[in-house]
């Protein structure tokens, strides 16, 4: 087979100059098998069972990254969610188990660990109360243990009493971690519709549909995408913009599907999924915000921005549906307000507001992320606007989810260092007229009539 | 690992003795080159090879290696890459 010079010099510009990546290569482990009586002796065999699984993680990703020229920039685990593991144990907590988590990610050289989660949407087990109940401990006293809660399904609803109490361990949390900016709270997201095989923190976990060792695939290209759209004429129509940004997204698919596949083989490891998702990072040139100034938003948050994000995220899907034999995790745009310099300049700049992003996460995949809130926003308050995105994933059939930090101490406006990954944000307004009588009724709401699908 | 071939990119300021040097390395770890192009524009020097290494002495990464510090000396970007990365992305 002939290859043409444009398309090897194509390739290495991707990497080199426009931050082509593979953003994470995530083992997904099961650990139904660890289950036991004795919380220690559980928790002992979560840390024997992910080291082993896990062992050659690091060195084969290096090795594939080197002998193909795409760099893997994150190796992660997930994991089994933890509720369901402790079950077993009549424990007062299960933060022993996030402890064992959190140890062997750190011998492992892995960057996070993901799935001290429980999934409640339709109702909370013991065991699942007890996860919530140590969130501020487990994910406060850890560094590299990530957690979630799915609380809310088109199929259940939206379990409103967990959402209420998520509101407080939010905040304690936070509090938790005050001298790190509350950066407990950026390994938590609550969601809706949760995937299983989602390859990327906080929300990972290795769901129970799975294979027993699973490699799941991040891609991320948004310097590509964007860099593509500029070389095209500013008189290009929307259309022309949509099919130059599926070419790209097939072109950066089919590269974290090749090493995905490659990994996953060298380990012995099923291959999973491909997750789409453009994921931007804080540095120059690696932004979606930015994507969308060039396809003629002025700014992110600006109006335009939920139409050309659904532009984006659209042809990005379309392009990587092609691309690879396995689609899945979540497969959209990401907004992470903290990880996209873009972003994070427009929140200082006041164009980019709360309501923005919410609209904006109707049509993207993920959800509020990474948004730093004022550290004084009552419990209540940060339970509507956790249920509002609740209901947009609910109702939409879509998975949508709330990654909120309030910043002890911080107002709007505050820039403030969550350390190492977790980057810096700029603290957000946030309106203080809220909900506090439907936050305190509780129950479940129902859900859409559009789930009636049989 | 199946495929044998691998692709060869030298990127950088053209001077004398860049694909003496870069052919040089490949032959002492025995890969076979099957295509070579070479272009400049100006001062910008590039070249592609296709490079099979099913009579490869020592390691992938030795040799990937050996390329590399010798693109250092000259002053230019030498990469060695697996060649399917290329034929994933660029083709249906």
């Amino acid at each position: 087979m002939t290859f043409a010079d444009a398309e090897i010099l194509e390739t290495i510009r991707m990497v080199t100059v426009e931050r082509l990546d593979i953003r994470t290569v995530t083992l997904g482990v099961n650990l139904l098998a660890c289950a036991h009586p004795d919380v220690g002796t559980a928790a002992e065999r979560v840390y024997t069972t992910v080291m082993r699984s896990a062992s050659g993680l690091v060195e084969t990703a290096s090795a594939v990254a080197a002998e193909y020229g795409i760099p893997i920039v994150n190796r992660r685990v997930s994991v089994t969610p933890i509720s369901w593991v402790a079950a077993a144990c009549d424990a007062a907590d299960p933060v022993p188990f996030g402890r064992a988590l959190d140890r062997a990610a750190i011998e492992l050289g892995i960057d996070f660990v993901g799935g001290y989660s429980a999934l409640v949407e339709k109702g909370t087990t013991r065991s699942d109360a007890r996860l919530i109940a140590s969130l501020p401990e487990a994910l406060g006293s850890t560094m590299r243990l990530c957690g979630c809660v799915n609380a809310a399904s088109s199929r259940a609803g939206i379990n409103m009493d967990v959402v209420r109490d998520l509101g407080h361990r939010i905040l304690e949390l936070a509090q938790a971690t005050a001298d790190r900016g509350g950066a407990g709270a950026a390994k938590f997201v609550v969601f809706a519709n949760a995937v299983e095989d989602n390859p990327f923190m906080a929300g990972a976990f290795h769901g129970a549909g799975e294979a027993d060792r699973t490699l799941h695939v991040g891609i991320s290209g948004p310097g590509a995408v964007r860099a593509a759209l500029a070389r095209l004429p500013a008189t290009a129509s929307l259309e022309r913009l949509a099919e130059e940004v599926k070419r790209i997204a097939f072109k950066v698919t089919r590269a974290g599907e090749l090493i995905g596949r490659e990994v996953a083989d060298r380990l012995g490891a099923t291959f999973g999924v491909v997750d789409l998702s453009l994921a931007p990072t804080p540095a120059v040139g690696d932004s979606v915000a930015a994507i969308l100034e060039e396809i003629g938003v002025d700014a992110a948050g600006a109006w335009g921005s939920t139409v050309a994000l659904a532009l984006l995220t659209d042809a990005v899907k379309k392009g990587g549906a092609m691309a690879s034999a396995s689609v899945g995790g979540l497969s959209g745009a990401f907004i992470p307000v903290s990880e996209d310099a873009a972003m994070d300049a427009a929140v200082a700049a006041g164009v980019l507001s709360l309501e923005k992003l919410e609209a904006m996460t109707a049509v993207c995949s993920v959800g509020l992320d990474m948004i730093a809130l004022p550290g004084d926003v009552p419990p209540d308050l940060i339970a509507a606007i956790i249920a509002d995105e609740l209901a947009i994933g609910v109702m939409n059939h879509k998975t949508t989810g709330a990654r909120l930090v309030p910043v002890p101490g911080a107002g709007p406006g505050d820039q403030v260092e969550f350390g190492g990954l977790l980057g810096r944000a700029t603290v957000m307004a946030v309106r203080r007229t809220g909900a506090p009588k439907l936050i305190a009724r509780g129950g479940r709401i129902p859900p859409p009539l559009s789930s009636l699908r049989n | 690992m199946g495929e044998r071939r691998a692709v060869v990119t030298v990127l950088g300021v053209d001077r004398i003795g860049i694909v003496a040097a870069i052919t040089a390395v490949l032959a002492r770890h025995g890969g076979n080159i099957e295509d070579i192009r070479m272009a400049t524009m100006g001062e910008l020097f590039t070249m592609i090879a296709l490079v099979n290494l099913e009579g490869l002495q020592g390691d992938f990464n030795s040799l990937q290696a050996a390329l590399a510090a010798s693109g250092s000396e000259l002053g230019v970007q030498a990469s060695l890459q697996r060649r399917e990365i290329f034929d994933a992305m660029h083709r249906i």
